[in-house]
């Protein structure tokens, strides 16, 4: 099987399902003509031309709303936001009509929708950082996913495009990977031991709500998203030198959630780490962590620990960017807190 | 302060090119969608209906002009002001009385009341209630019109109020710049709940506000159902034909409050007194009437018509069950990723 990179995977699942099917579109900024801004639609405009790679002016909250027209009406959009953070301009069309049309109009509605938008820290300070799940898992009436590897995210994506609800898919820029074109070292990170990973040729699923033991393990439960699954997995390959056997679960979609999979584990190792890049206040380690309390606080034998970003706008800084969001250190600390006792 | 005068906008009828039965139709509609509403407002006032509702008793004919034009599988977006658009595009009165009461046979099953009625079979794709956000949506149908290689085209009906909010600039260049098959129809009722449209818009002559994206317009006397049947049916056959979008304003009064039971007390009573003696069916009526074009009669059996549907509306809607406390469960998700996404 050949090896892919994150956005070679989330390529291949686009233009799969455009060429099965041509009322899949692509919008968004510089997507077209330029390939991309992390060339995660490279070579898409060529192939398929302008009625199929749709160019849009900067209008985020504009080509959003076009999006859900068309999605009313018998296409399959895919908008690319070209940063996570620029959904917010956005907002009303993403949570008061995408997400609310199926209820509002009594089902009526099919929304076959998909945002595709790249977050996660790597020096571009406020703006351009966001880790952004948290608004729109709090959002009912779509779904949010977060592909860690080439694998899940080309089956992922290729489930999010034949489905018939707004699905969200947030992608890490330091996890596209060396391969992407637009990546680069830039785009790499120290603690991803091996870019690509084996992705099957052929289009595939992966249904939603199914989560993946990343390692297995007896000692102790870190339930890790996007960058932080590959964090987890370095932090689990050193301390099981010291005898500390970590088990690693990938969500791999906030909504829906797989709570199963992620209550069997703790009601098994009885102790937990809760890591993503998100801010903690009101984020989504605080309410993984509100699940494992209300269903499996009999089998807790410590508070479940949250390693996520300190509650601040990303600051430029270097060395206050790697302070203000969790490293391979903290989710090592925290394994070591829950196992104290 | 000064809003439009009934004088400044007003345009004569011109019955050239109206048969008797286009004429009759628009008629039919227009009253429907006065005589629901009036009904509407007398059960709030009985008490006897949930939620809240926005009139737009006077309005009629801008509603009526624009969806006669369009043809069955043509898209329209809408407003919190929206049932004289779901009524212009043929939705059934029986749904839309039987989703006012939150009934299981209502339009949207219960779940969106007035602010969110729609019905895609019809190609109404909503009411909505967040405003100026019908605007992209209906630019997004034409855009699928396009790829889809169907000649369907898309109207969006928005107020005064929404022409400042970004989506409209974003949607009118977006639209432009792809020659989108889309109408806007800014039906400009001169206030934006309380405020005026001097008090809010630097431009007032709404139609020229498109030529920063070279999207042509016009003004037209909204409250004379054929001036705006005749503006938008050229729009529209442009718009089909792909010459891209136009911005029609149609010039209008909210002879009601905002919303409800809202009493306008921010504008002068002559003001309103003088607007309703330009209402849009009393002068179709006497116009029609003076040219002998449709008789007394004949617009009395509309009329008597139009009775019956309401009274039949309101069985239908008291016919259905209320609907239940769980019922949403099944509206949120398609249910589809339950049985595989194969």
């Amino acid at each position: 099987m050949r090896k892919l990179s994150l956005a070679d995977a989330i390529r291949e699942a686009m233009i799969q399902e455009m060429r099965s099917n041509s009322n899949v579109i692509l919008m968004g900024e510089d997507v077209g003509r330029f390939n991309g801004a992390f060339h995660v639609s490279h070579g898409m405009f060529e192939e398929f031309g302008p009625k199929r790679v749709w160019d849009t002016p900067i209008s985020e909250a504009g080509f959003m709303g076009m999006g859900i027209g068309a999605a009313l009406t018998g296409l399959r959009p895919i908008i690319e936001f070209q940063y996570a953070d620029f959904m917010y301009c956005a907002m009303d069309q993403i949570v008061n009509e995408a997400a609310k049309l199926r209820l509002m109009s009594g089902g009526q509605a099919n929304v076959p929708l998909v945002i595709r938008a790249p977050q996660g820290a790597t020096g571009r300070a406020a703006q351009h950082s966001q880790s952004v799940e948290a608004y729109f898992m709090h959002t009912p009436g779509m779904y949010v996913v977060m592909p860690s590897t080439p694998y899940d995210a080309k089956g992922l994506m290729i489930s999010a495009i034949r489905l018939n609800d707004p699905v969200l898919v947030l992608e890490h820029k330091l996890l596209y990977g060396a391969a992407s074109p637009g990546g680069g070292k830039a785009l790499t990170d120290q603690t991803i031991s091996e870019i690509g990973s084996d992705v099957p040729e052929d289009a595939y699923t992966i249904p939603f709500g199914k989560a993946d033991i990343k390692r297995a393990g007896s000692d102790v439960t870190i339930i890790a998203t996007l960058i932080m699954v590959h964090r987890a997995l370095a932090v689990a390959g050193e301390l099981e030198k010291e005898g500390i056997s970590c088990e690693v679960i990938d969500p791999r979609t906030l909504v829906p959630l797989d709570e199963e999979t992620i209550l069997q584990s703790v009601r098994k190792t009885n102790r937990v780490v809760v890591a993503t890049e998100d801010v903690e206040r009101g984020g989504v380690s605080a309410e993984l962590t509100s699940i494992i309390s209300r269903k499996a606080f009999d089998f807790l034998d410590a508070p479940v620990e949250c390693v996520a970003a300190d509650n601040t706008p990303i600051p430029f800084g270097p060395a206050a960017e790697k302070h203000v969001i969790p490293q391979m250190e903290d989710i090592r600390d925290a394994v070591y807190r829950v196992l104290k006792d | 302060m000064t809003i439009r005068k009934p004088e400044d906008v007003i345009e004569p009828f011109n019955f050239e090119g109206f048969d008797s039965a286009l004429l009759k139709t628009l008629y039919l509609r227009m009253v429907r969608a006065r005589e629901f509403e009036e009904k509407l407002y007398y059960l709030f006032l009985t008490i006897k209906m949930p939620g809240t509702m926005h009139q737009a008793t006077g309005q009629e004919a801008v509603a009526v002009g624009v969806a006669s034009v369009l043809n069955a599988d043509d898209y329209v977006t809408s407003t919190h002001r929206g049932h004289a658009h779901c009524i212009a595009k043929d939705v059934s009165l029986n749904s839309m009385m039987a989703e006012m009461f939150a009934k299981r046979n209502g339009a949207c099953k219960g779940m969106g009341g007035s602010m969110h009625l729609c019905d895609f079979s019809k190609g109404m794709l909503g009411a909505f209630g967040i405003v100026g956000a019908g605007i992209p949506i209906a630019t997004g149908a034409a855009l699928s019109s396009i790829v889809r290689g169907t000649r369907q085209v898309a109207v969006s009906f928005f107020g005064d109020g929404a022409i400042n909010e970004g989506v409209f600039h974003e949607s009118l260049n977006m639209a432009s710049l792809w020659k989108l098959p889309v109408i806007y129809v800014v039906e400009n009722n001169q206030y934006a709940l309380s405020m005026p449209n001097e008090l809010e818009s630097a431009v007032t002559d709404l139609s020229s506000r498109g030529c920063s994206y070279n999207v042509p317009g016009r003004t037209v006397d909204g409250n004379n159902v054929l001036a705006v049947y005749n503006a938008a049916r050229q729009a529209v056959e442009d718009a089909r034909n792909g010459k891209g979008p136009f911005l029609l304003e149609c010039v209008t009064y909210r002879v009601r409050g905002h919303a409800r039971f809202e009493q306008p007390n921010y504008r002068p009573k002559e003001e309103e007194e003088l607007w309703k003696q330009y209402d849009p069916i009393l002068r179709f009526k006497q116009a029609a009437t003076t040219a002998g074009i449709l008789s007394e009669s004949d617009l009395k059996a509309i009329d008597q018509q139009v009775e019956k549907e309401i009274e039949d509306s309101i069985a239908f809607a008291q016919s259905g069950e209320d609907v239940g406390a769980l019922d949403y469960k099944q509206f949120i998700y398609s249910g589809q990723m339950e049985g595989g996404v194969e």
